[in-house]
């Protein structure tokens, strides 16, 4: 055993020989010695010289051997001062007495040399163990403040890019712990330039710092491709293909991806890897499960990957309900899954829609217990789409070079239609006339529709009246993705034109097809409030541009959008 | 053990097998019990006869697995998933990527 560091010990005895006696014992140990003749004076040798080691006499005038332990316990705080009681007490009740005062052995008078030096042995391992107990702890402590600190400015960098886009919507109600980035949770909203919403909740693989690294670069491509009026399909393959490329093999993205689209009174849905979510019918209380069809963002390489989404009918007021797994992963003392049953079953016991949150929350905690901070659930409604105000984009050049005369026309082909999506890059062409950039909600809404008409019932010969009920909705959507897949030739032309007019200009926007056309006159006989499923588009293109027409039976669209001088 | 790898005589065929909870507990032992193979196996077979639960890191681990393997060209099944684990597996799509049963 290596030898002792010396100690500093304090030895209390009223008792001038035992004093020395014991003095002589423990400097032949080699320690230091202090002593004081009561317990008063104890106290105050150990306040002024802080001693490692006390011995006490219980008996001794001024103030006891019981009441100093108890002082010099309370000066010693934390830190073990071991103290071992001088007691010629045999009884028992009052050698306990001594332990109860903060004693932590005793020793019996006559002393013994052997034993002496055991007992401060002994006392100074336990004074070392608590030593080091006490800096491991305070290190702990201190490393658990750095990874705190440093999670506080990663999120709050974090929180910049998160919240940039538009989770405080008036529809949009979420839930999510504060940290549940930390958990891999990631909840993202933006508006299209269209008005229509981009909703993504998503799930990394692993927990802390790696599971927060991934949701950066995502939520860049979210935002800015959405911003950009990039479809959900254009958005899923590029951050599937940014996922993929920086992540390690076993790390990916479970995602759910929405998008609402208040103008058309739909929702486009691709689930990769997350549990069912639901979209609530308030009229008919059904709840339709949209479930998982896909492998997680990051897992498939690019030429794997597959992008094809859902499309639902919406009513005003119906919403769409998504959770994270920490939702139906909760388990109890015994293991047991809460399960998706038990989520169905607060479903139809759900009286207010609004309490939702709150229900699933008490049923998780009555269930589990422990609250888990990966639970996330975020709810978004449909509404009104002239109660939707998507903020303005923010636009940092100067103006200098607008172009203000000019035209360019577009044929997209049969394979290229089948994959392609060409309306972000028209709109940002478009928004270089600066012009035009206050009305570009409404442009790239016409655009879109001009476009989706001019493939979807020209070029496919879809029929827009299977769009009447929900049940032919989906099946419009199923035959639009197989005819797109089946398609070999065919066009849709873009005729773009600006010219200059007076302080202003004007866009006129024309749009051809290879297709059969449509009873142009019958169509146009149609009110313009329409509100079915079917012909929306129609009416949207007069509502929002100008002088709309179409020409050649219908296979030939025109509309115009003008501005004025800019302030 | 909690995670249990068999070969098989020819050298052809490794057994992994998980006993419990399949979470990130397990990493080390999971990818000891493949990367310590001197010769590669023309199959692996994932059993979780007795797996109780497996969580989006053990998905991981799986996607670790096929990679060693040969990726796209591995031939990786994951055999006996109980209904809880197999729901997992579900959700996470991952029969597109693996042979279970």
């Amino acid at each position: 055993m290596q030898p002792l560091e010396p100690l500093t010990v304090l030895i209390a005895e009223d008792s001038a020989a035992d004093r020395l006696l014991l003095s002589t014992i423990v400097r032949r140990q080699g320690h230091e010695v202090l002593t004081a003749a009561n317990g008063a004076e104890a106290v105050e040798v150990f306040r002024r010289e802080q001693p490692h080691l006390v011995l006490m006499d219980a008996m001794m005038p001024v103030m006891d051997g019981f009441e100093a332990a108890r002082q010099i316990k309370t000066l010693a705080g934390e830190s073990l001062v071991p103290i071992i009681f001088l007691t010629s007490l045999t009884e028992s009740e009052a050698l306990a007495r001594c332990l109860e005062a903060g004693g932590d052995d005793f020793l019996a008078k006559p002393y013994n040399q052997v034993i002496l030096t055991a007992k401060i042995k002994a006392m100074d391992r336990l004074r070392r163990l608590q030593a080091t107990v006490l800096q491991q702890r305070d290190l702990i402590a201190r490393h658990h403040d750095y990874l705190l600190n440093e999670q506080r400015v990663a999120k709050a960098v974090f929180d910049k890019v998160a919240h940039s886009g538009c989770l405080s919507a008036p529809n949009i109600r979420y839930l999510q712990s504060p940290y549940a980035l930390f958990n891999g949770d990631l909840l993202l909203a933006a508006y299209t330039p269209a008005g229509d919403m981009h909703v993504l909740l998503g799930d990394f693989t692993g927990h802390g710092l790696p599971a927060a690294v991934g949701a950066m670069p995502l939520a860049e491509v979210f935002y800015g491709m959405t911003a950009k009026g990039y479809g959900l399909a254009e958005t899923l393959r590029e951050m599937n293909a940014k996922l993929k490329r920086i992540l390690p093999v076993d790390m990916f993205c479970c995602a759910t991806l929405l998008s609402l689209s208040f103008q058309r009174r739909t929702v486009e849905v691709w689930n990769g890897g997350m549990p069912d979510g639901y979209l609530h019918c308030i009229a008919t209380g059904e709840r339709k499960p949209l479930a998982a069809r896909h492998l997680p963002l990051g897992v498939l390489s690019p030429q794997a990957f597959n992008d094809r989404t859902e499309v639902h009918s919406m009513a005003v007021s119906d919403r769409v309900f998504l959770l994270s797994d920490g939702v139906i992963d909760t388990c109890d003392a015994q293991d047991q899954l809460f399960g998706v049953e038990r989520l169905q079953q607060l479903f139809a016991a759900n009286r207010q829609p609004d309490h939702l949150f709150e229900e699933i929350e008490q049923a998780l905690h009555d269930f589990g217990g422990e609250a888990r901070d990966d639970v996330s659930m975020v709810e978004v409604s449909l509404l009104e789409a002239a109660q939707v105000s998507p903020s303005a984009p923010v636009y940092s050049d100067s103006g200098q070079s607008c172009p203000l005369d000019w035209s360019v026309s577009f044929e997209f082909r049969g394979a290229t239609l089948k994959r392609f999506n060409p309306m972000p890059y028209l709109l940002q062409l478009l928004l270089e006339v600066h012009g035009l950039r206050a009305q570009s909600g409404a442009l790239y809404s016409v655009l879109a529709e001009l476009y989706s008409n001019a493939l979807e019932h020209g070029v496919l010969g879809l029929d827009s009246s299977l769009k009447r009920d929900a049940q032919g909705f989906a099946r419009y959507y199923e035959q639009r993705n197989a005819r797109l897949d089946a398609l070999q030739d065919g066009y849709v032309r873009v005729h773009l034109k600006v010219t200059p007019e007076g302080e202003g200009g004007c866009l006129a926007i024309r749009v051809e097809d290879s297709g059969k056309g449509f009873d142009v006159t019958r169509v146009m006989q149609r009110p313009l409030d329409d509100v079915r499923l079917s012909g929306r588009g129609v009416s949207l293109i007069r509502q929002l541009g100008r002088n709309a027409g179409w020409s050649d039976d219908g296979r030939s669209a025109h509309v115009e959008f003008f501005w004025e001088a800019l302030a | 053990m909690s995670v249990v790898t068999e070969v098989s005589p020819d050298q052809k065929k490794l057994t992994i097998s998980i006993k419990g909870r399949f979470d990130f507990g397990r990493h080390q032992e999971f990818r000891e019990s493949y990367e310590r193979l001197n010769q590669k196996p023309e199959s692996i077979v994932v059993d979780l006869k007795d797996a109780t639960y497996l969580d989006s890191s053990a998905l991981g681990m799986l996607l670790l697995l096929r990679d060693h393997a040969g990726g796209d060209e591995s031939d990786v099944r994951v055999v006996n998933s109980n209904s809880d684990v197999r729901k997992i597996l579900a959700i996470s799509n991952f029969d597109k990527l693996f042979d279970i049963s």
